[in-house]
């Protein structure tokens, strides 16, 4: 069925899709619209839900732990402050091992006051131990969801589908909703392991010393490892059955190009526009788009990266102190390759201020001119 | 089940020896006692504490029930969860017997870091007993004042010194906050009196709904007294009525036990180490002021009771 919806309402269907048993969530702009959805679904018995009201994320999140301890299938959204606030619980949702999956929409910390699109929020929770997948339009929003939980289950670590503020939180595409059954052949009812179960009690988190937490960590980062694998082939079977391709990353007009723009989100987006100008001018530019970030398909990265002439990073985020989030893990990722490309780290659209196809095209004709990188940033839109 | 010796030597116990509590810990009892009238069929959350730290240490339990832990501020909001998880799969016709869920805290976890979300949950209703044992203080990070340490005592946070005279700030009056929330059932009880506090355990359970009792469980190491005295320590506390042992059902007080034979606070205070410096000169008027407020106090809950409210 094909409906016309908001990033927000793309939300609400993925997890209604997947058919979510526990909805915990606590209201925040620009994610209202996910919840109060939900809340209809449920009160309508579209949707066969408990949904908890809780009187915070902080609670919101532990509420999932729980609920996702005795094997159900859980989902919650919420957004930058709402993200901070959850963040205790993000790394307990990893270390605990359960799989939840939550929606963030990308929104600017304060102060100042902002309730408009940026990446620090989900950003900073990069070494919380959740998978990250950001996504480009409503479509992938929803898929992203489905996709989500067959990767969190089969791995058993959360993950967080992460969309822009009001650039698709409240932009209204056209959205493919899935049919129940598809959904249902591509996605089983999640099965746990070990769960809160009376007839065969067992004790989660207890206190535990150093003869035994290393190895625990150790079983994360394996599992993290493995689910690069894991989202490629949740792409491949998600292709077959709904026709839509999903991988770790996603190329355009990278074959000839000497030089590669790399983004993510809704910029990544407006980046294909600005390939396509600059080719019909004869620049030899494509773009690559880092889907999932976390796992960080590096491999992929140095396959892609080591035979280009230059690469342009555009980020919508700042680490303070050193440079863009995404910059500094792609010029990482390429550090030990001995063909490699000089990398150009590009600061923008903080805070929600626009970027344009047009301010990308100057940014690929201001990097273009350069010889080599002089300083890790390359601020861009920046009145002064 | 009766609330009777001879039933209760026949139960199972489902927190178990091995546990790592002190000699003399009123908490561990305080569990204890409440899972004799639990059950099998129970599932206990808990928030970080002295109880969580002396239960556990991976890969040893000392439950014999499912047990979850996450964090020091949400085990009323981890047990929202399951219990919603439980709803879920009852729907389904996936499991179909009830299951008691207790949330444990502590005071600290109860009274301070975690009022904001057992509120929420006794406000959304979720169908729980939430018990905080009540030790009246920080202990597990090591005799820190907490919202629940009473008028005068002296802490790590709030030593006696020359200057201040230990606590300066009465503590929370944390069951008539939770029956404030209009939730079916709060009660307060000892471990000194365990047929009482069992007996509210298990009225607690045979009412749907959110429900809170807080128990009073002394610690030897944290209140310094003889580790052979802490039963003697609680009983103190209710019959000075430090400590009355009540219940507020459906918006009506009732006091549970009226001591026959009233101590001065006084007696109670003296026995324990944290109040030692309340009976050297200036400070002996604090006492004066403690018995007063403790005189205020049980005749406001008289009156309640009294009035049917």
């Amino acid at each position: 069925m094909r409906k016309v919806l908001m990033g927000n309402h793309a939300l609400s269907y993925g997890a209604k899709v997947s058919r979510a048993q526990v909805i915990s969530a606590y209201p925040i702009t620009p994610q209202t619209e996910v919840v109060e959805l939900l809340s209809k679904m449920c009160a309508s018995g579209e949707l066969k839900a408990k949904f908890i009201k809780v009187e915070s994320e902080h609670s919101a999140m532990a509420a999932l732990i729980g609920a996702s301890s005795v094997g159900v299938r859980t989902f919650t959204a919420t957004s930058a402050q709402g993200l901070a606030h959850m963040h205790e619980m993000l790394h307990w949702a990893a270390g605990a091992r359960t799989p939840v999956v939550m929606g963030n929409i990308n929104r600017a910390f304060a102060p100042p006051w902002s309730v408009w699109t940026e990446q620090n929020d989900s950003l900073s929770q990069r070494d919380t131990g959740w998978m990250q997948i950001y996504a480009q339009n409503n479509q992938e929003v929803l898929d992203s969801v489905i996709q989500a939980y067959k990767v969190a289950e089969s791995l058993d670590l959360p993950a967080m589908v992460i969309l822009a503020a009001f650039v698709l939180s409240h932009t209204s595409e056209t959205v493919e909703i899935p049919g129940q059954e598809k959904v249902d052949e591509f996605l089983p009812p999640y099965e746990r392991k070990y769960k809160i179960d009376p007839d065969e009690p067992h004790a989660f988190g207890g206190l535990t010393d150093p003869d035994n937490y290393f190895e625990l960590r150790y079983k994360i980062q394996k599992a993290m490892e493995e689910a690069l694998e894991k989202w490629e082939e949740a792409g491949e079977e998600f292709e077959s059955i709904f026709g839509r391709k999903y991988g770790l990353l996603e190329t355009y007009k990278v074959s000839d190009a000497k030089s590669l723009i790399v983004s993510s989100s809704t910029i990544a987006s407006t980046a294909r526009n600005a390939v396509d100008r600059l080719r019909e001018k004869g620049e030899k530019v494509g773009l690559l788009r880092i889907r999932v970030f976390r796992p960080f398909p590096a491999e992929k990265i140095r396959g892609i990266l080591s035979s280009v002439g230059k690469a342009i990073v555009i980020d919508r985020n700042i680490g303070f102190g050193a440079s863009g989030i995404f910059y500094q893990e792609i010029k990482a990722a390429m550090y030990n390759e001995e063909q490699k490309p000089p990398i150009f780290g590009v600061v923008t659209g903080l805070g929600g201020r626009d970027v344009s196809s047009k301010d990308i095209i100057e940014i690929y004709q201001d990097v273009i001119r350069r010889e080599e990188p002089k300083s890790d940033i390359i601020w861009k839109g920046l009145k002064l | 089940m009766g609330i009777n010796l001879k039933e209760l030597s026949k139960q199972e116990d489902f927190f178990t020896s091995g546990h790592r509590a002190c000699a003399g810990c009123g908490p561990a009892i305080a569990l204890r006692q409440a899972l004799l009238v639990a059950g099998k069929d129970t599932v206990v959350s808990f928030s970080t504490g002295c109880m969580e730290v002396v239960s556990t240490i991976f890969p040893y339990t000392a439950w014999k029930v499912p047990y979850i832990h996450s964090l020091f501020e949400n085990s009323a909001a981890t047990m929202s969860g399951v219990e919603a998880a439980y709803n879920a799969l009852k729907r389904k016709g996936k499991i179909k017997k009830d299951i008691n869920l207790i949330a444990f805290g502590g005071d600290g976890g109860t009274y301070d870091i975690g009022l904001q979300a057992l509120s929420g949950a006794m406000e959304r209703g979720h169908n729980m007993l939430y018990i905080c044992y009540d030790n009246q203080a920080y202990m597990n990070t090591g005799i820190q004042r907490s919202g629940a340490t009473p008028y005068g005592a002296s802490t790590t946070t709030s030593p006696s010194g020359k200057v201040i005279p230990g606590k300066t700030r009465r503590r929370k009056d944390l069951t008539e906050i939770m029956a404030a929330h209009n939730i079916p059932y709060a009660a307060q009880a000892s471990i000194s009196d365990w047929r009482d506090y069992m007996t509210k355990v298990e009225k607690a359970r045979s009412i749907k709904g959110p429900k809170f009792i807080v128990v009073f469980a002394p610690c030897q190491l944290g209140w310094y007294y003889k580790k052979e005295d802490t039963i003697k320590i609680a009983d103190m506390a209710v019959k000075s009525r430090f400590w009355p042992l009540y219940e507020v059902e459906n918006g009506v007080h009732k006091i549970t036990k009226d001591p026959k034979k009233v101590i001065p606070v006084e007696d109670w205070l003296k026995l324990q180490g944290r109040f030692r410096h309340l009976f050297k000169g200036e400070n002996k008027k604090i006492i004066e002021e403690i018995q007063r407020e403790v005189d205020m106090r049980w005749e406001r809950l008289k009156k309640l009771e009294e009035a049917g409210l």
